[in-house]
């Protein structure tokens, strides 16, 4: 006869699988393997009309190193990609601005006001991704209210009139607008939790209302300062969308040129490179900032001023 | 003038009010309690002496000066909360020194003073330590050491070992009791704990509804309760109420119905027929076996209705015949003996003109 322990052991393991079972398989699926077909695609040799050419040619595996080594040597690559950081640093920054004095106003305000301007920050993503970017289109349009607005001001201080709609300006505008709620949300849920008693003891003991938010609200919220800077920093990164329909020619980002290489130039091998540097300046960044997080929960500003 | 007068404040909450027209005044270096049971008000009135709140009328002075234009960083006061508050980003040397960058201490001194901020409190080497890596009672410590450092003229305490387990308690009561005697600092403390309170304080107020309803040294407060809900308050008590039968050469003698006539020294000036209620402790009264051999000012019989056995003493509660139930507490000094009495044992209770005292109505 079986022991009972055996069988009383393996089943909380089955239904340990049940639980994690299809998320893993979905995740391998449809992440894992497109990513690995994606690793190989970049060390192939493009097609003549589009696609791959075969993966043996000749009796021979056709594998080379040619797209890296354009990717390496072409520096309108490397400047594409610092142009994107650039974009999606500013993105995340300006995000930051907006979104912390929003949280902290939702997470201070009584019950019954914070579920309906949650409800706000959240409303936008009832309507369509790509309808909101048109909407700004015709917000920054040079017929609009905005542009004839901004351009009077201006012939009246005797300048030339600027185009809004495909500038740099315009895709930054819609970038950060259509990031901000995901730093609102991580940003309200860590500072919604805040003790006011820390802030009461940090004013009785003599900190005015400014040096409280530096030494006390700011460093305790910065894992929801972390965690919304990601969720925008890293799709911003990749954003084709945006600089697509709101921008001019010299707003292309490394998303326009990946999504160039896979839809217009047809070159697959090259397409995969610049998807794979992206990946890894993506996970390279969003480790750096995990490491500062680290680094300055481990030792506060405080301490080091104490032991100076 | 007192280092800190309280004069006439008052708090309302809507048409509740939490502070009452209270007005004390608390000299320097003493270790003042603010006493009562909870929702009585003692949080509202610490918050308002720190500056967190402000008083719907009276005012608050400090050395003569009127605090009403001061928020709270700008007074030279600390607060020790419940919570202890420390801050979690913080090791206990950054919580210790925060006060003392706040008040722009010179880089050069901080040091020392951390190090003998510290030593006051016994927390020599946990200078590294975060929060979370201590103990509710070092937690304590920390927010004393931090409340402490800058020297402050008052410090305000709120329930702060309320969340420390008896024993703990216990130690750190006399710790603060040394700690204020060293540190020459006043302290103003607010408890629920009574027994606390006696053990600690110079002065006590005792508060109830709002309002102070006695104010005195422990032992006046222990051994002549003023009101009735003091009496009730602070430790066990019986009270006996009826109208005065007689009154003179400094002796009242006052009728109660279940038990007899029972006779209280007293100065005051009782007219007969008045109503008035007498409070005894139950260590005051004699319990016998036999009648007693002198002759008592006042001495009843009744039967042990019911019993605690607490260990150091036993409580007994004895019926009169005529139904009255007369709290009686016997230390158990005879080793290896539990108690002297059993349940249905007919006792003699006895006790003299200067046990009890009357009390307001
Ligand atoms: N901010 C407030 N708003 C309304 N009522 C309050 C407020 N603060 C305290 N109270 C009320 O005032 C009373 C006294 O509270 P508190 O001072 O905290 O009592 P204690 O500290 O003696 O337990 C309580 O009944 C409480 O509900
Ligand atoms: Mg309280």
């Amino acid at each position: 006869m079986k022991p009972k322990s055996i069988s009383a052991a393996t089943r909380p393991r089955v239904g340990k699988w049940l639980v994690t079972g299809p998320p893993l398989a979905y995740l391998l699926l449809f992440f894992a393997i497109p990513s690995l077909i994606m690793v190989l695609a970049s060390f192939r040799t493009p097609g003549e009309f589009g696609g791959l050419a075969p993966l043996f040619e000749e009796g021979r595996l056709d594998l080379n190193l040619d797209s890296y080594v354009r990717f390496f040597s072409e520096s309108i690559y490397a400047q594409i990609f610092a142009k994107s950081v650039w974009y999606a640093l500013a993105t995340t920054l300006f995000c930051l601005a907006l979104a912390y004095p929003l949280a902290a106003l939702i997470a201070k305000s009584g019950r019954r006001y914070r579920d309906l301007l949650l409800l706000l920050v959240i409303l936008p993503f009832w309507s369509n991704f790509l309808i909101r970017v048109y909407a700004w289109m015709i917000i920054f349009g040079p017929n609009a209210a905005l542009a004839r607005t901004v351009n009077g001001v201006l012939a009246w201080f005797g300048h030339e009139p600027v185009p809004l709609l495909f500038s740099s300006f315009a895709v930054l505008v819609c970038l950060v607008y259509v990031h901000l709620p995901f730093m609102v949300l991580p940003l309200y849920a860590n500072l919604e939790k805040h003790d006011q008693a820390l802030l009461d003891a940090a004013q009785d003991l003599g900190a005015n209302a400014w040096q409280r938010f530096w030494r006390i609200t700011f460093p305790l919220s910065l894992p929801g300062v972390y965690a919304g800077a990601a969720l925008v920093f890293i799709p911003a990164l990749g954003i084709f969308a945006i600089p697509d329909i709101l921008g001019g020619p010299e707003d292309s980002l490394i998303g326009n040129v990946i999504k160039q290489q896979f839809l217009e130039t047809r070159d697959w091998p090259f397409g995969s490179v610049l998807s794979i540097v992206l990946t890894i300046a993506a996970l390279f960044l969003a480790g750096l900032a995990a490491c500062v997080a680290r680094g300055n929960l481990g030792t506060p500003s405080s301490v080091k001023a104490a032991r100076a | 003038m007192a280092l800190l007068e309280i004069q006439n404040v008052t708090r309302r909450f809507g048409d509740f009010t939490a502070v009452d027209n209270v007005s004390i005044g608390i000299e320097a270096g003493e270790f003042f309690t603010l006493l009562g049971p909870s929702g009585c008000g003692k949080t509202t009135l610490l918050r308002m002496i720190a500056g967190f709140d402000l008083p719907d009328g009276g005012r608050v002075l400090l050395n003569g000066e009127d605090l009403a234009g001061r928020p709270p960083e700008r007074r030279p006061m600390r607060m020790v909360f419940q919570s202890y508050a420390l801050f979690p980003h913080m090791t206990v040397e950054g919580n210790v020194a925060f006060p003392l960058q706040m008040a722009k201490t010179p880089a050069a001194e901080i040091g020392a003073k951390i190090a003998a901020a510290l030593e006051d409190v016994r927390l020599q080497g946990f200078g590294k330590r975060y929060p979370h890596e201590l103990s509710g009672g070092q937690k304590q410590r920390v927010a004393l050491g931090r409340a402490l450092v800058t020297h402050p003229a008052v410090l305000l305490l709120d329930e702060p070992l309320a969340a420390l387990d008896a024993k703990l308690r216990e130690e750190m009561q006399i710790e603060l009791i040394n700690l204020q005697k060293e540190v020459g600092i006043t302290f103003v403390y607010v408890t629920h704990d009574q027994t606390e309170a006696l053990a600690l304080s110079h002065r006590i107020a005792v508060m109830n509804k709002g309002r102070v309803e006695q104010l005195d040294a422990p032992s006046k407060i222990y051994g002549f309760p003023r009101t009735r809900f003091v009496a009730d308050f602070i430790g066990q008590c019986n009270l006996f109420s009826g109208p005065v039968a007689a009154s003179g050469n400094g002796l009242v003698t006052v009728d109660v119905p279940a038990l007899g006539p029972v006779r209280v020294a007293t100065d005051s000036k009782l007219a007969p027929g008045r109503p008035a209620t007498i409070a005894l402790r139950p260590e005051k009264i004699r319990i016998e076996a036999t009648a007693p051999a002198d002759t008592p000012d006042n001495h009843y019989r009744g039967t042990v209705a019911d019993l605690l056995y607490m260990g150091d003493v036993t409580v007994y509660r004895v019926a009169t015949p005529g139904g009255m139930r007369v709290e009686a507490l016997l230390a158990n000094s005879q080793s290896g003996r539990a108690k002297f009495f059993e349940v249905g044992d007919a006792v003699e209770m006895s006790w003299s003109v200067e046990a009890g005292h009357f009390i307001e109505e």
